[in-house]
């Protein structure tokens, strides 16, 4: 085994073992502490993939953003997860036929780093070999970001600005008006 | 075989652990978050799928030859974004229900919505 697969086992290893410890706790904090600690683990395991890009992206946006957004709902809403008691026996066979099935499906997937693979055959070659003539810049997932997909980063944006308007409606002064009274 | 199907596996396992935190657990905070987890792992997913076997970054430079499938990257750059688009949506919605009725316990909500329909 090269060094490049015990790096990646590693972090799948730790991957799982930080959500097992996660669905054990019951401190809604350190819930939100070790989802930051989740997202900087898989950040660590795309640059081992080579996807650099979005490394950077899931350290800054997924842990960075989101653990603050968790922290600030829990400073309105309270720290401390009231425990109920409910059935866990249906979920857990719905997870493991669900998983069953899908652990199936994979069996008919390439391997892990094939370079035959359906995926690496159709359009990639074209952005890695004609993109530096093309668009100019060595960074091929820049060029696809912001020019030969440019429509879905148009689209991403429009979805931000959906999102941030939904919440300003939901959190702004004008929900006031519209509280139910208890 | 095992490592050509270990990264996968790994994935559909963290996809699982996430997707039993939203359907088992009753605190919407911790919903929204193994959603957040069931998420990141098909990124994980899709990043595995661009992987080629001795390839690098795909930023081109006169010393390598092969390159790791930057398609993936682009898709899930966006999926990120918009991942943080929707949970913080939903940690709003969240928010405006703890606003009404002063929790987030999904069990408890239920138990006054009942009582408000006897009354």
């Amino acid at each position: 085994m090269d060094i490049e697969t015990i790096v990646n086992f590693s972090l799948l290893i730790l991957l799982a073992l930080t959500v097992v410890v996660l669905i054990r706790m019951k401190s809604l904090l350190a819930i939100a502490l070790s989802s930051g600690v989740y997202s900087f683990l898989s950040a660590g395991l795309f640059v081992a993939m080579d996807a650099v890009d979005v490394a950077f992206t899931e350290a800054a946006v997924g842990a960075g953003i989101t653990t603050i957004l968790l922290l600030g709902t829990i400073a309105i809403t309270g720290r401390e997860q009231t425990v109920s008691k409910h059935k866990r026996f249906l979920p857990i066979a719905v997870i493991t036929i669900t998983g069953a099935a899908l652990i199936y499906g994979t069996l008919d997937m390439p391997l892990y780093g094939d370079a035959n693979a359906p995926i690496h055959t159709h359009v990639a070659p074209h952005y890695l070999t004609q993109s530096s003539e093309e668009i100019g810049i060595p960074n091929v997932v820049t060029s696809v970001l912001a020019s030969y997909r440019g429509y879905d980063t148009l689209g991403e944006v429009a979805v931000i600005f959906t999102a941030a308007v939904g919440v300003l409606l939901l959190l702004g002064k004008t929900a006031k008006r519209g509280r139910p009274k208890q | 075989m095992i490592t050509g199907y270990f990264n996968y596996w790994v994935v559909i396992i963290l996809m699982m652990m996430g997707f039993y935190i939203v359907i088992s657990d009753s605190n919407l905070i911790k919903k929204i978050i193994g959603l957040n987890i069931f998420q990141t792992s098909v990124f994980i997913l899709f990043i595995s799928m661009s992987k080629v076997k001795g390839g690098t970054a795909p930023i081109l430079i006169a010393e390598a030859d092969v390159y790791s499938n930057p398609l993936p990257h682009v898709l899930i750059l966006t999926a990120i974004v918009v991942g943080v688009s929707t949970s913080a949506l939903g940690l709003a919605i969240i928010a405006r229900i703890h606003r009404a009725y002063g929790t987030v316990d999904e069990t408890v909500i239920h138990e006054q919505d009942d009582l408000q329909d006897e009354n």
